[in-house]
């Protein structure tokens, strides 16, 4: 297990624990505060993609200035006394079979670990990761062809 | 390069455990002896009245919401900066006109009085 | 030349990160909050503290160590987990800043702990983290004045971050790079400061409002909001945010001098202590402007920004973007 994908893991548990706890918590303004973990995993899943700038501009409007905004607003409505708000409905039973249908669909264009889904892991280099060959003379320090 | 975010990973780890070092120490050290009267909402030493939350004005989201708007025009402009040297008088007239429609959008809020705290 | 295993460069990052917490902690607060007693009372033709240590050197020291033994106390329902947590998130954002700082240079390279690609940016982004601990810190504490003094310093956060990242694209389109490193590198010959004094003027305003010092700490004011976003946190909490306050203003100071003095660059000494110098000469000035002026109020702030120092610093990067595009193509 690379460091990368050990880092990736447990930007992923940070990203679902918080996402979870956004859309099922009674309390708004903990649904808010718990937006932060989540866009910082997704911050962090950028960098391991190699988008730098675009985890930093992440960071500076979503991290920084939308859950500012989403604070803001919350707390200017009856959401700011920590009153406790219904997340369920009756449409759950329905929402779950479509949400496990785009899941499936995602697995059979990935095609698990074996690559035989539609975007088969193209070249394995040395080490086992998967990258083209742009990202690797970057990965091997060489700053020239990153900059 | 990233290496360079390992390094900002681990002083982000790190660094949380320091910041909360003081919390192991004030847990050791520290009096308790909570009653409810100090635990009261301090409000100039009288008794609170009503609840913390009151009807805030608008003018904070107007504010936030500009602050997002001049935000993403920003980050606009950080790959232009890196890379106008090389770009040329072409370039400088692209960007006069963007920051010319957003100026504009600044003095439409300026005009109706978004940006009034009164 | 072979590759580092990566337990060195773990162990490399961790004594690093030590000793960057350490250093902020020592300099920016302990120094930090001594600096500003001894100023105000040289400026107010006093004397500061004297007592504790030798003319009063180890006064914070004193200071902290009152703080830790005192008692944690949570106001009755306040929210725990945001309350902590907003300890927490303020001064590990504004220490986070620090990263990107370069304070020398060695024969190995310059003395930094990691030069980013998107350094500048990376600060950028890392000072608006605060904003959202403010607001935590406001709203945690179930305290009318402390979401007051919360809503209004995220406010005044937010509207002087755009001058600042406005500048940061002007020293960022003369450099031609995002880097604090090439920044510094490029100001071998001429400081940014003579290139561009405007933004060296914006910079230092905004910069002054942005960690709520005076003449813009209405947010903080005790005649007014008690204590602000902080009333309700006792002990080594309300030392932490100071901590995050006063970390902030250090890396604003150090960052204006990375963009605009040259960062390490001088003749003679080594280059940390020509980096000290400029540091802690922006200090004094941060320090002097803070115990001369009188405070603004919230409408006056806000519009000075938006009206003021906005179209100022927009109208700085066109000219700047003309010189640099069409004039010394």
């Amino acid at each position: 297990m690379t460091g990368e994908a050990i880092a990736f893991y447990v930007l992923a548990a940070i990203t679902l624990a918080s996402g979870i706890v956004v859309v099922t918590s009674p309390n708004l303004v903990h649904s808010a505060v718990a937006l932060i973990p989540a866009l910082l995993g997704v911050t962090g899943v950028y960098i391991l993609l190699n988008a730098e700038f675009l985890a930093g501009i992440q960071v500076l409007i979503y991290a920084g200035g939308i859950t500012v905004l989403i604070l803001f607003v919350i707390m200017l409505t009856e959401g700011g006394t920590g009153l406790r708000v219904r997340q369920r409905n009756e449409q759950g039973p329905i929402a779950a079979a479509v949400a496990a249908a785009v899941a499936a669909l995602f697995v059979a264009l990935a095609g698990g670990r074996r690559g035989r889904g539609r975007f088969r892991r193209t070249r394995r280099a040395r080490s086992g990761r998967v990258f083209s060959a742009r990202t690797c003379c970057c990965s091997r320090g060489r700053r020239s062809c990153c900059s | 390069m990233l290496l360079d975010w390992g390094y900002v990973a681990i002083f982000v780890i790190v660094g949380a455990g320091m910041v909360s070092l003081p919390f192991a120490i004030i847990w050791l050290i520290s009096p308790r002896s909570s009653y409810p009267h100090k635990r009261e909402t301090y409000e100039s030493g009288v008794e609170p009245i009503g609840q913390a939350w009151s009807q805030f004005n608008v003018r904070y989201y107007l504010f936030s919401l500009i602050f997002v708007v001049f935000d993403v025009e920003i980050i606009y402009l950080y790959p232009w900066a890196v890379v106008a040297r090389s770009l040329g008088p072409s370039a400088f007239s692209s960007i006069v006109i963007f920051l010319a429609v957003l100026a504009l959008g600044l003095a439409y809020a300026w005009r109706k009085g978004a940006l009034e705290w009164a | 030349m072979g590759v580092t295993p990566w337990y060195l460069e773990a162990l490399r990052a961790v004594v690093g990160t030590i000793i960057i917490f350490s250093g902020v902690a020592v300099v920016a607060a302990m120094l930090g909050v001594l600096l500003e007693r001894k100023i105000s009372g040289w400026i107010q033709s006093r004397i500061g503290p004297t007592h504790v240590g030798p003319r009063g050197l180890l006064q914070t020291v004193a200071d902290t160590i009152k703080l830790l033994q005192k008692e944690y106390i949570v106001p009755q329902n306040a929210d725990a987990v945001i309350f902590a947590s907003a300890v927490v998130i303020v001064p590990l954002a504004a220490l986070l800043d620090y990263v990107v700082v370069p304070v020398g240079t060695t024969r190995w390279g310059p003395l930094i702990f990691r030069d980013l690609n998107i350094g500048v940016l990376y600060f950028a982004a890392t000072s608006s983290l605060i904003v959202v601990g403010i607001l935590m810190a406001g709203w945690g504490s179930n305290n009318k004045y402390a979401l007051l003094g919360g809503l209004r310093s995220a406010a005044q956060m937010v509207s002087y971050e755009i001058p600042i990242g406005l500048v940061l694209i002007t020293i960022s389109l003369l450099a031609g790079s995002l880097s604090t490193v090439t920044i510094v590198n490029m100001q071998t010959h001429l400081w940014f400061i003579v290139s561009q004094p405007v933004s060296f003027l914006i910079f230092l305003t905004a910069a002054t409002a942005e960690v709520n010092r005076a003449p813009f700490d209405l947010v903080e004011a005790e005649s007014e909001l008690v204590a602000g976003y902080f009333s309700e946190y006792t002990g080594m909490r309300f030392a932490l945010f100071q901590l995050g306050e006063y970390g902030e203003m250090f890396a604003m100071a150090a960052l204006a001098v990375t963009l605009f003095l040259g960062g390490w660059h001088g003749p003679g000494l080594p280059s940390v202590v020509w980096f000290l110098i400029k540091l802690y000469a922006l200090i004094f000035v941060f320090m002097w402007v803070r115990w001369t002026y009188p405070r603004f109020r919230i409408d006056q702030l806000l519009g000075f920004s938006w009206k003021v120092l906005i179209p100022v610093a927009l109208l700085n990067l066109v000219v700047t973007a003309y010189f640099v595009t069409v004039v010394h193509r």
